[in-house]
């Protein structure tokens, strides 16, 4: 006989609202079931939540620290706020620091107009980045036969590493070096053309939410991304 | 008393200048309230550049030269509400492109490697001493307003300007966008 697995139900609140869900989901899996929207970048259903860009940050009442939906799990009568104005204040911060951190422009990036830290700004009302540009020296890697990997773009949020390893199971891509020096490397830090392990499946460029991993061949604001696979591969191979 | 209004021309490619002038037929209905005292629109010449008094100034392109850092701090004097238009000028943008290369290393790019003419030949005059870095406009002086976009889309020129004639505060997030 087969056992019934156990399914525990759990009701909190999130910005006052009554809401209910499993145990092993997340404070942002239950905001999305229930239409209350949190920013997030580097989140993406399909993929295993990392926290990495820190923008889904949410108060919990009685906690002092504040601590990322996509990896937080719910509990019992907990008491959720994703709105306050400490909150819009520190994703309006980061928001600033992308921005800065690397070369974002808009105007002449394949992902005008399709890019998901643009509509972000858009979302917080960001008109204009108050901390100074780093402008940092990135080489552009046009190796690949397909694809390009332009770091300038790049907000570091991972999800080219994740969906290489946990959905292609090659695990071309990773991090080198720490902070605001880190980049995404394909295998040794070496050119993504002559990688042996990449297959060129492209899964890591329709992830990428902005312009920094992008097809050959487009131009300005054509670097529409397909993402509705994602889930699809997930439960065809039984991954949780 | 019409509102004095001055546009200002820095490092850019005119772009916003042009989708100004795209306000159409409504430039018209402007201009019952307005008073264009100092712009590349007009040809006014005042000894200290711009005139006194200006309420609103509208910027366009981002601070590259000794020259624009010199005109910015001289209308930011001069005028009341300074609006930062377009992306060069709110984020350096195109620009600003150039910070990624040695100023020399650009300068022999452009003035050697791929001239066509007087091949190697430095300028001397006219092309302003350049700064290190190309900075947006908010890194040089205070300002009151950003309408983001490449350029940005003459409707959200128009519903700016309207709606502070108006005396409200625009949302400009509502309306354009960097690279829009």
């Amino acid at each position: 006989m087969i056992e019934k697995p156990r399914i525990r139900v759990k009701t909190f609140k999130i910005d006052g609202i009554d809401v209910t869900g499993r145990a092993d989901q997340t404070v942002l899996d239950v905001a999305i079931e229930n239409g209350i929207d949190i920013p997030r970048l580097c989140y993406m259903e399909g993929l295993k939540s990392i926290g990495a860009c820190r923008l889904c940050l949410v108060e919990i009442e009685g906690q002092r620290g504040l601590i990322s939906a996509c990896t937080a799990r719910i509990s019992e009568g907990m008491s959720v706020l994703t709105k306050t104005d400490r909150l819009l204040k520190y994703r309006r911060q980061i928001l600033e620091l992308l921005f800065s951190e690397r070369n974002h422009q808009c105007a002449v990036c394949v992902s005008n107009g399709h890019c998901e830290l643009q509509n972000m700004a858009i979302s917080v009302g960001l008109t204009h980045v108050d901390i100074a540009y780093l402008n940092p020296k990135l080489n552009i890697d046009a190796s690949h036969r397909r694809f390009l990997n332009d770091p300038n773009r790049c907000i570091l949020c991972n999800r080219c590493v994740r969906v290489c390893d946990e959905i292609e199971g090659a695990h071309t891509w990773d991090l080198l070096g720490r902070g605001v020096d880190t980049r995404v490397v394909t295998d040794l830090d070496e050119h993504w053309g002559i990688s042996e392990s990449c297959t060129g499946c492209g899964k890591c460029v329709h992830v990428c939410p902005t312009g920094a991993l992008s097809e050959k061949g487009v131009s300005v604001a054509e670097m529409a991304k397909r993402r509705n696979f994602l889930p699809y591969l997930k439960s065809n191979r039984g991954i949780s | 008393m019409k509102t004095k209004l001055a546009t200002l021309w820095l490092d850019g490619c005119s772009g916003c200048h042009m989708s100004f002038l795209d306000m159409d037929e409504r430039l018209i209905e402007l201009a019952q309230r307005i008073e264009v005292v100092s712009s590349p629109y007009v040809d006014f010449k005042y000894p200290d550049y711009f005139p006194d008094g200006i309420d609103v100034a509208i910027v366009e392109g981002s601070v590259s030269s000794e020259e624009d850092l010199h005109k910015i701090k001289l209308l930011r004097a001069k005028t009341k509400f300074l609006i930062s238009l377009g992306d060069c000028a709110i984020t350096g943008n195109v620009s600003g492109m150039r910070n990624l290369i040695e100023i020399p290393d650009m300068m022999d790019f452009v003035y050697n490697e791929t001239a066509d003419v007087n091949k190697g030949v430095m300028p001397t005059k006219v092309v302003p001493p350049l700064l290190k870095k190309v900075i947006p406009i908010n890194q040089a002086v205070h300002v009151d307003l950003f309408i983001p976009g490449c350029p940005p889309p003459a409707d959200a020129i128009y519903y700016a300007l309207s709606e502070l004639l108006n005396g409200n505060t625009p949302d400009m997030s509502k309306v354009t966008r960097f690279g829009k």
